[in-house]
């Protein structure tokens, strides 16, 4: 679907850069891609540098930079117009656990026009438009981090590490401290889950699961509102 | 970053965490933090870590650390975008600096 949207905005000036962020590389991202038929630069990030270097903890997470290479939103939950699985009539032979996951991700709750809306008067009216935010604010609407978000980074990277170099086993105790340390860090805790379980539920490695940790926090809270 | 000595090249620190090692110091944006002058050639990653907030973490059965990004703020040091390069998933180089005269909605997803 953002290919639709990059079809609509390239002529008015505004590219999209997609990025995977996944430990396993193009192997894991690679066939997504493919079925996208992207235009627009897709990119693979294996390392989850985005995470680092600009606070991204859940996807999709979106970040508009305007000409000069300056910020104009940090990331914020991001979506195309359109939530396609909150469209879907749900089979009624669907496997239970994957049925009570969909379930569970129609409540969640985004505002896919709203936000579409307001990338396209960024798109058209640049520098001028209400959405785009001075440095100082985007600054202050990044993700705080604390010193415990710093060493989850680092935890994190460690069990990436491992992972790709032939130890899972050994990276799941990084992998768990990354959880423990920064517990909002969705991206953190369903790259591990996946790993062992692709629906990620419960698992003898890891305390939480998909399904479980969104209905302690809530549905409606999984995602961020988007301040507009 | 994932390191296999406590010692640090200043263009690999660089790409990996934003922060530009000059004669001022460790410089993200406009903001710059001063280093011993020793470290401005080789770069002590212990005192990094201490000067800018990194969290170091060591796995001492496979001989590794980590060094997270700074803190003690927000994730965003200054405004001014990093300046990343990924591959694509043919492995070939994109940097988000060629985009530069083009607004950019920068997207992240995962398969998982």
């Amino acid at each position: 679907m953002w290919q639709e949207v990059r079809s609509e905005l390239r002529p008015r000036g505004l590219e999209i850069v997609t990025v995977a962020l996944d430990t396993g590389g193009a192997e894991a991202a690679g066939p997504w891609i493919d079925l996208a038929k992207p235009e627009h630069p897709a990119l693979v990030d294996e390392a989850h540098l985005l995470d680092e270097l600009l606070g991204v903890v859940n996807v999709p997470s979106g970040v508009w930079i305007d000409e000069e290479g300056v910020i104009v939103r940090p990331p914020e939950p991001a979506f195309p117009g359109r939530v396609v699985l909150a469209e879907l009539d749900l089979p009624d032979d669907l496997p239970p656990r994957l049925a009570e996951m969909l379930a569970e991700s129609q409540k969640i709750q985004v505002e896919p026009e709203r936000y579409l809306n307001a990338l396209r008067d960024w798109a058209a009216r640049g520098a001028e438009s209400k959405f785009a935010l001075p440095p100082d604010e985007v600054i202050e609407r990044s993700r705080p981090r604390p010193p415990d978000e710093s060493r989850a980074a680092a935890s994190f990277e460690i069990a990436q590490h491992l992972h790709r170099n032939g130890h899972p086993a050994d990276a799941v105790r990084w992998f768990r401290e990354a959880h423990r340390l920064q517990p909002d860090n969705w991206t953190y805790k369903r790259q591990a889950w996946s790993f062992v379980d692709v629906l990620q539920g419960p698992t003898d490695e890891y305390e939480g699961d998909w399904l479980s940790d969104v209905r302690a926090i809530g549905a409606k809270n999984y995602y961020p509102r988007v301040e507009l | 970053m994932i390191l296999r000595q406590l010692q640090v090249d200043p263009a690999e620190f660089e790409r990996r965490t934003g922060w530009a090692i000059k004669p001022e110091g460790a410089c993200k944006g406009p903001v710059c933090v001063p280093l011993p002058e020793s470290e401005i050639d080789r770069l002590d990653v212990e005192v990094l870590a201490q000067r800018l907030g990194m969290a170091l973490v060591h796995d001492e059965s496979h001989g590794i650390w980590a060094l997270g990004p700074e803190s003690g703020g927000h994730a965003l040091t200054s405004a001014e975008a990093p300046d990343i390069t990924l591959p694509d998933r043919n492995g070939n180089q994109f940097s988000l600096r060629s985009l530069r005269g083009t607004k950019v909605f920068l997207l992240a997803w995962a398969s998982w």
